[in-house]
């Protein structure tokens, strides 16, 4: 008798067959589609684990997911991790190059503060609604970040949101671009940027670190990783740290981030009417940011002699570097000699860098 | 007059078009470079008759770099 009761298959729930289906999908568009498939595999099967009945593998104190989840994401381990390795990943040359592009990465921050506001007004909290705007920002790990700290009972739609938007990027963002460009703007060639020296490169990660966190001490666990793991690239004399935090060090987090992530979704905190206003306001945030980092290029160009082509202020979002690529693929469209990869990898970075800041401002605010 | 074709960006030589002798017209395809995973292509900045190609398909080059000479 007791072994039939320990028998999962009776206790399935109408609500996990429902996310069976959801990481089905995250699985089929990570494996078939290759949709941003190092996270979505993980996610996906993090989903089907956690709504597997009887596991406790999300049992608080006992589970393994549940572990993975406290001590990775809760404590603030993996997300400063994920910049860790970014930061070594990163060349900040476009950005230094064209300073004045920073702007273009600052208002594409837009779309975060819209939609907090917005969100309030559909009902949710102060915490919840800057969680759900922070996805306007396109970057997974920052929202993690934030909605662990701030409302962990939807740190799983909003990461999950935060990454679809990420790859459907070449899909949302054209339509936006082209809505608010003319051909004529798409096809403006950029002057050639200077070149930046090694020293730039140096001294940019110690000089962002002092300037952004005494500026926005929340924001330091991921700017402190991000601009260490750079200064570990631009140093070029530890290689080897380097080296382990762009690649084993980053594919080993990214493991237990997706897993975590995963975990997070059961049935009785997904399948709530208020994840598919998450999914909107979301969507809502990232067009806004797009559009805003358009608009202020736009602006920007009347009062400049030296025309900015304003596509590149589509990259402000940090979908990095989707985004860029979209602008470079955009403008080649209007003007097949036009090459704006490296300019959009300019406010590209400095999206980053902006959603960042903009956590930190919530956190200081809220947390 | 001769006049090289510069690389735009970094990036890696995926693939040429041209060899040292053939004629080309301007915009026509010379070579692609691959950057940020993506597919780049340079294109002839005049008519003429490719008199150097000074890459290999897998080499790295970086912005500004002589990849051809085209002589008009």
């Amino acid at each position: 008798m007791a072994f039939i009761e320990q028998l999962g298959v009776l206790s399935v729930t109408l609500g996990m067959v429902a996310m069976w289906a959801i990481a089905l999908t995250l699985l089929y568009l990570a494996i078939a589609k290759q949709h941003e498939p190092l996270l979505l595999l993980p996610i996906g099967f993090g989903i089907l684990l956690a709504n597997l009945p009887l596991t406790g593998l999300m049992t608080p104190e006992e589970g393994l997911l549940w572990r993975f989840y406290r001590y990775g994401v809760e404590w603030e381990v993996i997300p400063p991790l994920v910049f860790l390795g970014l930061g070594a990943h990163t060349d900040f040359g476009p950005l230094l190059s064209q300073p004045r592009l920073i702007f273009l990465g600052a208002a594409a921050q837009g779309g975060v503060y819209l939609t907090f506001f917005a969100a309030q007004a559909f009902g949710f909290s102060l915490e919840e609604a800057a969680t759900i705007g922070i996805i306007g920002g396109a970057d997974g790990p920052t929202t993690i970040f934030l909605a662990a700290q701030l409302a962990p009972h939807l740190l799983g739609a909003c990461a999950v949101a935060a990454y679809s938007y990420m790859a459907l990027v070449p899909i949302i963002q054209p339509p936006i671009m082209r809505l608010l460009t003319t051909e004529q703007e798409r096809a403006i060639r950029m002057k050639k940027a200077r070149k930046v020296t090694a020293r730039e490169k140096l001294l940019f990660p110690i000089a962002a670190t002092l300037v952004i966190i005494l500026l926005v001490p929340a924001s330091a666990p991921l700017i402190g990783m991000f601009m260490l793991g750079n200064l570990f690239r631009e140093s070029k004399v530890v290689e080897r740290l380097a080296e382990t935090a762009q690649d084993a060090l980053m594919n080993i987090v990214t493991i237990f981030l997706g897993v975590s992530v995963g975990a997070t979704m059961s049935a009785e905190n997904f399948l709530r009417t208020d994840v598919i206003l998450i999914f909107v306001l979301g969507l809502v945030a990232f067009t806004v940011s797009t559009a805003s980092g358009l608009i202020l290029a736009k602006l920007m160009n009347l009062v400049s002699s030296d025309k900015i082509n304003p596509l590149v202020g589509a990259a402000g979002v940090s979908a990095v570097p989707m985004a860029a690529r979209v602008v470079h693929k955009m403008g080649a469209e209007a003007d097949k000699k036009n090459y704006l990869l490296m300019f959009a990898m300019g406010p590209n970075l400095a999206g980053v860098i902006g959603t960042v800041i903009a956590a930190g401002i919530f956190l200081s605010m809220l947390g | 007059m001769a006049e090289e074709v510069l690389a735009p960006l970094a990036g890696k030589v995926l693939s040429i078009a041209v060899s040292v002798g053939d004629t080309v017209e301007e915009d026509d395809e010379v070579l692609v470079l691959e950057a940020m995973k993506m597919e780049t292509v340079v294109y002839a900045p005049s008519d003429g008759e490719v008199t150097a190609v000074a890459v290999k398909v897998g080499d790295q080059v970086e912005e500004d770099d002589a990849l051809a000479t085209i002589d008009g």
